[in-house]
């Protein structure tokens, strides 16, 4: 009896060391962007490609108001409701006290710069994929933004969903650096991936979860339910996405469908962002969505 | 001609602001909601042109571009307050998705609407040139879809 009872609280201490393991955040150090100089135009073509004004400008924000990432907007979802943080450059209200590679772990491993997981509502699943050169000179863009006192707003989010160390394991299912879509892929395709599925973050809508809030694995931008209740975000895998090339790029432009009605909910944020990359980045965006595989 | 556009529109924004007052049956609602939809669909019509062009798939033709563009121009002009009366939102109709918030206090949707006189004028104003009618499409876009970011809900 003795000996199961020793075995017991061996395995015991053996899973809580595993757990501690598994959850603990991990971050980067200085090395991984060593030698690497910010370059502020193309930081301003990731901020737009990354669609960051979409959820950190305030609510109903237009024109240079969008500029301002003082945070505050709600995002309801079945774990509870997120609000985005102030990422202007305010030293104390914004990100103004941190480093490049502050950025770089937030949006590379999800953790903030005291160590802490961030929710996957910020989203990491995508931004793992954003090259060392990009974040460093979206961190360079940013700085340049105007500063926004605005406090941030706690999450409302309750048990279990607001242990944050269970986030690691989270992260241990879920977060993967790998493509969705693979297989040979043109120079315009590749460069459409990157701006996909990387800064863009087109799957964290596009593409369904599980029960804990994962991608499900085979979905890849088959289309999901909108967590903010209203409607169903569409499929745009070619199975039940038939515009053309020229029709997408057109849309990503001026937001127009090809029967000239205009892109409705969160998708407007989404094209007053890609309005302003190039006709090139919007051609190669148009052309990856072709090489994606059908889901019906 | 600006003076008379802007004093058209101005009536027009006044008179959303204050509340369109008149006695609305159902019939005066289905009817004002027909006809605004119809409106939508005359801008969609000759925007088809103009993006099509834009998009390459129609050959740019100069008159053709300038014809659809000075209709958008005077479709954005035209006197539009009898097609929205009060009581003919999503909270009294299924068969709009006119958002209530058009109709309260602080609503910009006069501006909106200002915003889309402008974007026709300055598309009528460089139809002249296939780049001109690119461009035209980006300031039309962001003017219609901020009003239906705003004002309509979203399917």
């Amino acid at each position: 009896m003795r000996r199961i009872i020793g075995f017991l609280a061996i395995l015991a201490v053996l899973g809580a060391a595993a757990f501690w393991w598994v959850t603990r955040p991990v971050t980067a150090d200085a090395a991984v962007l060593a030698g690497i100089e910010p370059d502020l135009a193309r930081g301003e073509q990731v901020f737009h490609a990354g669609g960051c004004a979409g959820c950190h400008a305030a609510k109903g924000a237009e024109g240079e108001d969008r500029m301002i990432l003082s945070g505050g907007r709600a995002f309801p979802s079945d774990f509870g409701t997120f609000h985005a943080p102030n990422i202007s450059p305010h030293p104390e209200a914004g990100i103004g006290g941190w480093s490049a590679l502050d950025l770089y772990n937030a949006m590379h491993h999800g953790v903030s710069p005291d160590g802490a997981h961030y929710y996957p509502a910020f989203p990491y699943g995508s931004y793992v994929r954003a090259a060392p050169e990009d974040i460093v000179s979206l961190y360079a863009f940013l700085l340049t933004l105007p500063q926004s006192g605005t406090e941030n707003m706690p999450h409302d989010v309750g048990f279990p969903f607001n242990i944050r160390r269970a986030l690691g394991g989270w992260k241990f299912l879920y977060l993967a650096d790998g493509w969705q879509v693979g297989g040979d892929l043109t120079e315009a395709q590749t460069r459409g991936r990157y701006l996909a599925e990387a800064l863009g973050h087109c799957g964290e809508c596009h593409t369904p979860r599980g029960p804990l809030g994962g991608l499900q694995a085979g979905k890849w931008l088959a289309g999901a339910p909108n967590p903010s209740g209203e409607g169903t975000i569409p499929n745009i895998t070619p199975a039940k996405l038939d515009w053309s090339e020229s029709d997408l790029a057109a849309y990503f432009s001026s937001g127009f469908t090809p029967e000239f009605d205009t892109a409705g909910g969160h998708m407007v944020e989404v094209i007053e962002s890609l309005s302003r990359l190039s006709d090139a980045d919007r051609a190669a965006l148009a052309a990856y969505l072709k090489a994606v595989p059908p889901v019906e | 001609m600006h003076l008379t556009r802007s004093t058209i529109l101005g009536l027009a924004a006044a008179t959303l602001a204050a509340g369109t007052v008149f006695a609305a049956s159902h019939a005066n609602v289905d009817g004002a909601i027909k006809a605004r939809q119809g409106h939508m669909d005359l801008y969609a019509f000759n925007l088809g042109l103009l993006g099509n062009m834009a998009k390459g798939e129609v050959e740019y033709d100069a008159a053709a571009a300038q014809s659809a563009a000075d209709s958008l121009a005077a479709l954005a002009v035209l006197d539009q307050s009898r097609y929205w009366p009060m009581g003919s939102s999503t909270a009294d109709s299924d068969k709009t998705r006119a958002l209530p918030d058009i109709w309260k206090d602080g609503s910009d949707i006069g501006d909106k609407a200002k915003a889309l006189v402008d974007a026709t004028t300055a598309m009528s104003a460089n139809a002249s040139s296939l780049d001109g009618v690119r461009a035209g499409m980006n300031a039309l876009g962001g003017a219609c879809g901020a009003c239906h970011k705003a004002y309509r809900q979203p399917e």
